[in-house]
């Protein structure tokens, strides 16, 4: 039953970037940056964390879900160590996973040689 | 008899593939088909990272942040892997958004124009050219989580909290 509802809200989400692929001139970089803000605001307005519990991954794997832990990050923060707590609470909430992104990136580019586009 | 296809130039008919590649495909049954790739693409991305939670949750028994932290990390290395096999790519013709929005498209971001520009060198090339879509979404994410968080201060101290 949880991956049914996984499925649904992620591939609902995946679907509004299609549509903004499709009807937009966005490029996927301005969409990922439009998702992660959004999911920042959407968090700040108290709209996205009963999406997180009722759907688990489905609304934390999409890009929005990174706006929602450099939010809830923030947050949590504020609320520990006050006013600092805004600088500090996102980057340190999202840390494993810019950190990952980096290493495995640079890593890969180590690794790998480049696909060539036909 | 020649057709007219074959009287055209190199340079028209790659004037014409050009065209074709470039006109948003309209019609209601390639959009459709488009959003429901994307949808269950989308779909089953986000159960993978389920299935990965649920492993850390249960089996690891790691606790809620260390979850969630385990998750994005197990993603971001998968989606790094196959980006540097060529399959990402490949999986992102077929989906579209699908494999743009979850975080695995965030990586492939990273990883795809890390590898690209190994050629200009690992400092200007690999190390700078990884941000060209992940700096814009830091830079907008982070800005917005500390205004968030500077708004959220404010409202605690008229509150009195």
């Amino acid at each position: 039953m949880m991956y049914a509802k996984v499925f649904l809200v992620g591939g609902l989400i995946c679907a509004a970037g299609q549509l903004l692929l499709l009807y937009t001139n966005l490029t996927s970089a301005r969409i990922l940056v439009a998702f992660v803000t959004a999911g920042v605001v959407l968090t700040a307005l108290g709209l996205y964390e009963p999406l997180v519990e009722w759907a688990g991954a489905g609304a934390t794997v999409p890009l929005t879900g990174f706006g929602y832990s450099l939010a809830t990050g923030a947050r949590e923060a504020v609320e520990e160590s006050g006013l600092l707590g805004a600088l500090t609470g996102g980057v340190t909430a999202t840390a494993a996973g810019i950190a990952a992104a980096i290493v495995f990136g640079y890593l890969a580019s180590v690794l790998f040689t480049p696909h060539t586009k036909r | 008899m020649r057709t007219l296809h074959r009287e055209k130039t190199p340079e028209a008919r790659e004037y014409d593939e050009l065209v074709q590649r470039v006109s948003p495909r309209s019609s209601a049954g390639s959009t459709a088909l488009a959003l429901v790739k994307a949808f269950g693409v989308g779909g089953l991305i986000c159960c993978v990272g389920q299935a990965i939670h649920d492993l850390g949750a249960g089996p690891l028994g790691l606790d809620d942040k260390a979850v969630s932290a385990f998750t994005s990390t197990a993603l971001i290395f998968l989606s790094a892997l196959l980006t540097g096999l060529g399959l990402y790519d490949r999986i992102g013709k077929f989906a579209g958004a699908g494999s743009i929005v979850p975080i695995t498209g965030f990586a492939n971001s990273v990883v795809s124009p890390a590898m690209e520009f190994k050629r200009e060198g690992y400092v200007l090339g690999v190390g700078a050219k990884m941000f060209v879509v992940a700096g814009p979404v830091l830079v907008y994410g982070i800005t917005a989580s500390v205004l968030y968080g500077v708004i959220y201060y404010v409202i605690r101290l008229v509150q009195g909290g």
